[in-house]
């Protein structure tokens, strides 16, 4: 769906993106990670063409772009940083402006698909307001509507739910979720890794303008090899598993084994209650932090 | 694109609101000009200012020459100045871009927009003018029988009358004049707008360049270059009033702006079309 060689911006002396070979597959769901300076929001202006690359190619769906990206754009709905709307006119009329602006928008549906749009986002019940009334999450929801405009078959959104409450939030990673189920591909590109973690199946995690790690959600949080036991026991099961535990903190045991339940009859054998017993992964947050570096906002000196 | 474009410029509420200051400043002066019948010296105040209290009838030409030197070019190089850079302020831009319209397209749009504001405008404050004009200022129909006397202020002969019809495509002509010459405001403005993300900074910009023409075309020191000077030839409008029309001055001016629209408009394409829109 989207494939990047050696893709590369450099601003003046600073390499925003740096070499990023992108792979991402139709009816992927991938999660775009990084540190806030990483260059995601370059590589994504740059899968738009609106920012151009300085080496390095594109291909999505098949087209190289920049040069083909007319054929391209039209498929793709799109949100960058924040929504935009021309703050003085209603959220229907903006979505109508942008969508008689470009090609693929007939004017016989428009009115139906702005109508499904805002319903799918949630915002049916809009009138006649102006958009500089809205909140920060209908701005949100307005946005996303003009991305699903015209049906797209690749979805490339940057922090999509900025500005959105908890609810709000589960209701767009559901709406995400429907979408992906019929055949949509999802870019998602965040900061947030609980958001991430959440909805895609595959990540990309970029560090200063690199792309560090590009794997499947579920290697990525592949079993430790340990396996957590909670023991009202603790003593004796530290007794009892002697060498094989790494840890110990309360109640809580960090065991060395290759299978929880076998080591759950072991404990139970030794008539030791056993409260909880799982193997340990590997969270997205620890994946992430082992493999960037500092914030790229954080100044020190040096 | 462009009847979008032509759309968002006629939802404006401000563009309205400047038409409306444009045409306001014309009822002013034939306020003050209907009440106290002064006419302002010869050779001196706005042009035909003099003949319009014989005829109100001509009183388009003069509200024309009222709004032209300053009000006008501001309007124009704020609206355009506003045309790229206000979008990438708005964050509409990069909407629009990945839609996708075409940078070149959008350029071509936003020009034309900006011509139909002009001829908006001009179409208002000649309307609005004429109305006040021969409301408040009559047309003198007892001594004239109704044609209308060319001012001699104007002509270099006095007293040459044209009839009302012949008036109005004078004042078509000038319309077209002043639109080709504010279109050369309105790429100034629209080439410093694909500069920058400021719309203010565009405006002033444009502002700026107009202002230091006029002053180097007062300048005899400047002789040189006024021939090149995009505010040289604004005034030749009034060429449209003499008889016979003297159209020298009036082709010369058509041809310059033309080059400055040319010229402007092509490096605006040769910017924006390589840019990375960083907003």
């Amino acid at each position: 769906m989207i494939t990047t060689h050696g893709l590369t911006r450099r601003f003046g002396r600073t390499l925003a993106v740096d070499g990023v070979d992108l792979d991402v597959r139709a009816g992927d769901r991938y999660g775009l990670l990084g540190p806030n300076g990483s260059g995601k929001t370059t590589l994504v202006r740059m899968l738009l063409s609106l920012v151009y690359a300085t080496a390095g190619t594109i291909e999505i769906m098949g087209k190289p772009v920049p040069r083909k990206a007319h054929e391209v754009l039209p498929l793709i709905g799109a949100m960058v940083e924040s929504p935009g709307a021309y703050g003085h006119l209603s959220g229907r009329t903006n979505l109508s402006i942008f969508d008689a602006a470009g090609p693929g928008g007939g004017r016989r549906t428009r009115k139906a698909r702005i109508d499904e749009a805002l319903e799918r986002v949630g915002l049916s019940g809009i009138d006649g307001r102006p958009v500089k009334t809205y909140s920060l999450g209908m701005r949100q929801r307005l946005g996303l509507a003009g991305a699903l405009l015209r049906s797209p078959t690749l979805l490339i959104l940057d922090e999509p739910t900025n500005g959105l409450d908890p609810r709000g939030i589960r209701e767009i990673r559901d709406l995400m979720t429907e979408l992906n189920a019929a055949g949509t591909t999802v870019f998602l590109s965040s900061h947030l890794l609980g958001e991430v973690e959440l909805f895609c199946t595959r990540v990309g995690v970029m560090d200063r303008g690199r792309l560090v790690i590009q794997d499947d959600l579920d290697t990525l949080r592949a079993p430790t090899g340990r396996i957590l036991v909670d023991t009202p026991d603790a003593e004796r099961a530290h007794a009892l598993l002697d060498g094989r535990v790494e840890s110990r903190v309360g109640d809580r045991l960090v065991v060395r084994h290759a299978d929880a339940a076998a080591l759950n009859a072991t404990l139970v054998g030794g008539d030791i209650r056993v409260a909880g017993i799982a193997p340990q992964q590997r969270t997205l947050e620890e994946v992430v932090l082992e493999a960037t570096t500092s914030s790229a906002d954080r100044v020190d000196a040096t | 694109m462009i009847t979008v474009e032509l759309a968002k410029l006629f939802k404006r509420p401000r563009m309205y609101v400047i038409v409306a200051l444009l045409c306001l400043l014309p009822f002013i002066v034939a306020i003050f000009l209907a009440t106290t019948r002064i006419p302002p010296p010869p050779g001196q105040g706005g042009a035909f200012l003099s003949a319009v209290l014989s005829n109100g009838a001509l009183y388009p030409a003069a509200a024309l020459a009222l709004v032209l030197p300053v009000f006008l070019p501001v309007a124009v190089a704020v609206l355009a100045g506003d045309s790229i850079a206000g979008e990438a302020t708005g964050g509409t831009l990069r909407y629009l871009l990945i839609r996708p319209v075409g940078r070149t397209r959008l350029l071509v749009a936003k020009l034309i927009a900006q011509v139909a504001f002009v001829l908006f405008a001009i179409a208002a404050v000649v309307v609005t003018s004429y109305l006040t004009g021969v409301l408040m200022l009559g047309t003198g129909e007892s001594t004239t029988g109704g044609v209308v006397l060319l001012p001699p202020d104007v002509t270099s002969l006095s007293g040459d009358l044209i009839s009302p019809g012949e008036l109005a495509l004078r004042l078509l002509g000038t319309i077209g004049y002043i639109t080709i010459s504010m279109l050369g405001v309105a790429a100034i403005a629209l080439f410093l707008s694909t500069l920058t993300d400021s719309a203010l900074g565009a405006a002033m910009g444009a502002l700026a360049t107009l202002v230091t023409s006029q002053v180097l075309v007062t300048l005899d020191a400047a002789e040189s270059v006024k021939p090149y000077l995009p505010t040289r030839y604004w005034l030749a409008w009034i060429d449209f009033f003499r008889d016979p029309i003297l159209w020298r001055d009036i082709e010369r001016g058509a041809g310059l702006q033309f080059v400055y629209v040319a010229v402007l408009l092509g490096a605006a394409w040769a910017n924006f079309k390589t840019k990375d829109i960083g907003s």
